[in-house]
């Protein structure tokens, strides 16, 4: 089973889990810029993150046979505070990178105003730069917050087969649908979506323009349930084609659009005790 | 030592245009002719604003999806060299880089007439575990310029992060007659063999390298 996980924060992830994903069977994956639990305070701390998701964090994932890609933006929690905002003018300079293959994730948080225009700024960013962008969807007052995304997009240069709305459920799938849109879905163990009821959605809106990912990050997650959900597919009855179009066809479909996509890497490199990331802080 | 980074051949503008693609050629044809225009108009056209960037460098950053990523280097060493790019230009491209990025400046900085002014470049990429880029790092410019401290931690580091030093430029003589170089192995080398582990072998070939009358071999390119 090969595995492209569409959405996943490996910046708070150790090596151990890079070493399970890859005996899982991932062998790409796309790292969305995003909220760190702690605030910051400043444009330059967002430089260094992004300057680690163009760096250090593709150099992590090619030691262990995994292609990493990024998405870089705003995140829409901190696009609430001005000491953050800047961020969005330096944007365009980090966009042209090589691995950068979407804006995002960018969506709502709060539904506020600042929301507002870092959204549509940023939807505007990706139609310049020839990219597609990965919007998320709210974790409170979702489907409210999911109508009002549709219709910024709606409004945008951006068409909507460029835009996946992501972490959507049984009560925002039906109208992301609708939009035309590529539906994201988030297995998380005790929170949003689960194997289970992902088969469910599977059975009734079918593989189309569907993504599954694990958005594993620093909070209760696991790095593993893209494979999950493929081991529950097939328990169901789908076949390993139905399996292989939403894990890795379908991913590689929907960031290929930006043209940026490498996938080059097959086969990790031999690890051994001089190596740099098992020496850590040396 | 298995699959240490080292730093392939970088391919001039003849080699290039005979293994690219029509699209990726014209596409190259275009960067250089930026390039050449920045570098004739270096003294008259400043980036407007602190994010703004000419053109040729916007090419710089996107060589690796128009020429293939194993022509990245190349391409982005030509652009360099064409645009004749200066120590703030350089510094820029480097720390709003990606580690590809970073990579190319490190290779190039030995064709671009700059004296020592680019070492803080270099010592940057030395501090970091990005083998990839300790592995450039250590070229005929860092052979010519980085002094004997940071040089001889240069060649440790190398032992330590599994980088081959034949990607040392200029190892055998430099090494030469080192003592202190030959010390600090030494001193490695009485680690590693206390914690029960193996001695790199080119900790044992550097070494040797450091004998005061070893001969130079050949190889050093
Ligand atoms: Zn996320």
């Amino acid at each position: 089973m090969r595995i492209f996980d569409p959405h996943i924060h490996m910046t708070s992830r150790t090596t151990d889990d890079y070493q399970a994903m890859y005996d899982a069977g991932v062998r790409a994956l796309v790292e969305p810029s995003f909220w760190l639990g702690q605030p910051r305070t400043s444009p330059a701390s967002f430089f260094d993150y992004f300057d680690a998701l163009l760096g250090w964090e593709p150099f992590r994932a090619a030691q262990y046979g995994i292609a990493h890609h990024c998405t870089l933006a705003l995140n829409p929690k901190e696009a609430n505070d001005p000491r953050c905002t800047p961020v969005l003018d330096a944007l365009p300079r980090y966009l042209v990178k090589d691995s950068v293959v979407a804006v995002g994730e960018i969506g709502y948080d709060s539904m506020t105003p600042a929301e507002d225009t870092a959204l549509a700024t940023q939807l505007q960013l990706a139609a310049d730069h020839g990219l597609p962008a990965l919007v998320h969807t709210p974790h409170r007052d979702k489907l409210a917050g999911l109508h009002r995304t549709i219709d910024v997009v709606r409004e945008s240069h951006l068409p909507p087969e460029r835009v996946l709305l992501d972490h959507l459920n049984e009560t925002t799938v039906k109208d992301a649908r609708d939009s035309g849109c590529w539906a994201g879905f988030s297995i998380y163990p005790d929170t949003k979506m689960d194997e289970d009821r992902m088969i469910a959605i599977l059975r009734i809106y079918g593989t189309e323009k569907i993504l599954v990912n694990s958005a594993a990050d620093w909070g209760r997650s696991d790095p593993l349930k893209t494979r999950k959900v493929g081991d529950a597919m097939l328990a169901a009855g789908f076949g390993d084609d139905d399996v292989d179009k939403v894990l890795w066809r379908n991913p590689v479909e929907f960031y290929g659009q930006s043209g940026r996509l490498q996938l080059g890497i097959a086969t990790p490199e031999p690890l051994h005790e001089g190596n740099s990331i098992l020496r850590g802080g040396e | 030592m298995p699959m240490s980074p080292t730093n392939p051949p970088l391919l001039t503008r003849k080699e290039l245009d005979a293994q690219l693609g029509g699209a990726a050629r014209a596409w190259l044809d275009e960067a250089l002719a930026e390039a050449e225009h920045a570098a004739a108009h270096q003294d008259t056209e400043q980036p407007g604003g602190p994010y703004a960037a000419p053109p040729w460098e916007l090419r710089y950053a996107a060589a690796g999806r128009h020429a293939g990523l194993e022509h990245a280097d190349s391409v982005r060493a030509l652009l360099l060299i064409e645009a004749r790019a200066t120590l703030p230009a350089l510094t820029r491209l480097y720390e709003q880089g990606t580690a590809a990025e970073r990579r190319a400046v490190l290779l190039t900085l030995h064709r671009l007439d700059l004296g020592p002014t680019a070492l803080p470049l270099v010592e940057d990429a030395l501090r970091t575990n990005d083998t990839r880029l300790i592995a450039a790092a250590v070229g005929p410019y860092a052979a010519t310029h980085l002094e004997a401290h940071n040089w001889r931690h240069a060649v440790l580091k190398c032992l330590f992060t599994g980088v081959g030093v034949e990607a040392v430029d200029g190892l055998a003589r430099r090494a030469r007659g080192d003592a202190e170089l030959a010390r600090m192995l030494g001193d490695f080398a009485a680690e590693r063999i206390a914690a029960g582990r193996d001695v790199p072998a080119d900790l044992t070939r550097v070494l040797e390298l450091t004998t005061p009358g070893a001969a130079a071999p050949t190889e050093e390119s």
